[in-house]
């Protein structure tokens, strides 16, 4: 239903786009739901956010998680720990690093400098997308690591004697055969990085209009005692969750491929 | 000829295979234990497993050396793996056009290769629904789809029942002959090295020990090929027609046993026989009141030390053929047998290596 308001002409004009009857768009960047209304600002920028972290994500994750999966070295565990870190770390200390070094005078700001890019780290956009890759790191990796680990070796032995090359192999055998992992990483870190309160509240500030995202904007409106909205704005979270996670479970059984 | 000398650690397992030299025409058989480096060897063969160290060529063209080593994909080996490795995701015909579609041009189509090895009625099925014969035949016509200039198999039929060996064997066969492609092929089974070899590459603790024909394998007393069921014996020759006791003549006049009618036409290819030494007796004289049907006059060529209270007698029949037997060392005095003597195999029992 979102999708009738798209992104981002909502900042510039008004769209008229009412297509439901309980669901309206008021002004340029209000929402109204069941009566309520609220800013759309947060929603689309967490589902900005979101969407470009699962699109990185699953690029950056996708070696990653190979590599991992077919590790023989006792380093490996090293590894795995450190990618796993964010599930245990306090989101407000992976938060707190990832400030310190997006410090726009610091070494990592300097450096992007070089290349030509403009402005800081913190408190923006790109610094609320670095934060959430680092943040839902395991969510994309783990699902894909346990795919390639359940893939039999020899199948992909069997494609390269049948004159497969390695690009031919990991699109041809690898991506079908895992397709489930790749499913279940993409859904997870998207829910994940929907749900995700402290780094980017460390990261990104609670900018009005640039880094406020639905999680700060609910604890916003609770801070100002706005219940409505922020049982609006729960609730939809909570219907978002929901439905994400049976996708989760449905795509585990639609897509479970028997091997071997 | 492959020829070349490679090593390969997998795990606590190291191949050092030693210098080699394999001739690529017909079936030459790795024959070994289990863990004896068979499998490893063939891996490194066909250049699977970039820890290959060494130096490899195939026809005179070089598929690796100290510094380079060509990628699995340009050697056009074809291969079919123990537990036939077929695409889960693919049906029988997503399988084969996969072969098809990274092939060369040219030869047998999808169909006419599907037909031949008998399942053209299952292309639309999905691979998880195949028997075990079912899923190799498809990954031997996949495997020989793929216009490969060497067909590696590795055990392909170590996971299946009697019946569907007794099958597969003279496909293999009959496929190898007609396609002329040179095939290496896994087993650690006596019978079916002495059913397909032309040669045969015993392996033991991760080296190659020794490269011989069949021929040779089996003159050889000490043999690892007898380690199962003792000295065995294969002869070769042609089958006649049943007679009206239902029996067929095999090989030719002056040996000529009687066999049993096969169970699948035999066309008019020379087969093999297979005879365990312990399933011969010898006589001095050629006894005629007996219900053992073949007798055959043959010449005592070498006798063995005893080993493990039996001794073996190997024989030449008239035509040649190495024939072995396996007495003991009390009957060999009480015959007073000697090499050059002319005596009577007596031949108990005998298999038909269809």
């Amino acid at each position: 239903m979102l999708r009738a308001c798209p992104y981002p002409k909502i900042f510039e004009s008004a769209p008229a786009c009412g297509v439901r009857p309980f669901f309206e768009c008021k002004k340029h960047d209000m929402i109204e739901l069941f009566g309520i209304s609220v800013s759309a600002q947060p929603i689309w920028l967490t589902l900005k956010v979101a969407l470009t972290t699962t699109v990185i994500l699953l690029l950056v994750g996708t070696p990653l998680a190979w590599w991992l999966a077919h590790m023989r070295s006792s380093f490996k565990i090293v590894l795995e720990a450190i990618v796993a870190l964010p599930l245990v770390l306090p989101p407000t200390v992976l938060g707190f690093y990832l400030l310190i070094a997006m410090n726009p005078n610091g070494a990592l700001t300097q450096f992007l400098h070089v290349f030509g890019f403009e402005g800081q780290l913190t408190f923006s956009f790109t610094g609320l997308v670095i934060g959430s890759v680092f943040y839902s790191l395991p969510f994309a990796v783990q699902p894909l690591m346990h795919a390639f680990e359940g893939l039999p070796m020899r199948l992909l032995d069997a494609a390269a004697t049948l004159r497969a090359g390695v690009l031919d192999r990991f699109f041809s055998v690898v991506v079908p055969l895992a397709r489930r992992g790749f499913l279940v990483a993409g859904t997870l870190t998207f829910a994940h990085t929907v749900g995700e309160f402290g780094v980017v509240l460390m990261v990104g500030g609670n900018v009005p209009d640039t880094t406020r995202m639905v999680s700060i904007a609910i604890f916003d409106h609770v801070e100002s005692l706005e219940y409505a909205e922020a049982h609006l704005l729960s609730g939809m979270m909570l219907v978002f969750s929901v439905v994400v996670l049976m996708l989760v479970y449905g795509i585990n059984r639609r897509f479970a491929v028997k091997v071997g | 000829m492959l020829k070349g000398d490679l090593s390969l650690k997998q795990g606590d397992f190291l191949l050092q295979s030693g210098a080699f030299e394999i001739e690529t025409s017909g079936i030459s058989v790795l024959f070994g234990r289990s863990g004896s480096g068979k499998s490893t060897l063939l891996r490194a063969i066909t250049g699977l497993d970039k820890h290959t160290r060494g130096s490899l060529s195939f026809n005179g063209e070089r598929w690796q050396d100290a510094k380079w080593r060509l990628p699995a994909p340009k050697r056009d080996i074809g291969f079919v793996f123990q537990d036939a490795a077929l695409f889960p995701h693919l049906s029988v015909r997503g399988n084969l056009e996969y072969a098809v579609r990274r092939a060369p041009a040219g030869g047998s189509s999808l169909l006419e290769l599907a037909e031949r090895v008998g399942i053209a009625h299952k292309l639309d099925q999905s691979v998880t629904t195949l028997s075990g014969g079912e899923k190799q035949r498809v990954a031997i016509a996949r495997a020989l789809l793929s216009k490969p200039r060497l067909l590696c198999m590795d055990e392909p039929l170590s996971a299946l029942d009697w019946r569907a060996k007794g099958e597969l064997l003279p496909l293999i066969e009959e496929l190898a002959r007609e396609t002329g492609v040179p095939v290496l092929y896994i087993t650690h089974a006596p019978v079916e090295v002495e059913r397909l070899a032309s040669r045969v590459v015993f392996m033991a603790d991760g080296r190659i020990e020794r490269i011989e024909t069949l021929r040779e394998a089996l003159a050889r007393p000490d043999s690892s090929l007898f380690d199962e069921e003792g000295p065995v014996s294969v002869l070769e020759g042609r089958l006649s027609a049943p007679n009206e006791h239902g029996l067929c003549a095999f090989g030719e006049e002056g040996e000529r046993l009687w066999i049993g009618a096969p169970t699948h036409p035999t066309d008019e290819r020379p087969l093999r026989l297979r005879i365990l030494a312990r399933d011969v007796s010898l006589a001095l004289d050629d006894p005629s009141r007996i219900s053992i049907l073949n007798h055959l006059a043959v010449t005592v060529e070498r006798i063995d030390p005893p080993k493990d209270g039996r001794v073996t007698v190997a024989t030449r029949t008239t035509g040649g053929q190495l024939l072995l037997a396996e007495i003991t060392p009390w009957s060999l005095t009480r015959l007073e047998l000697e090499p050059g003597r002319i005596i009577y195999a007596l031949i108990k029992s005998v298999a038909l290596m269809e």
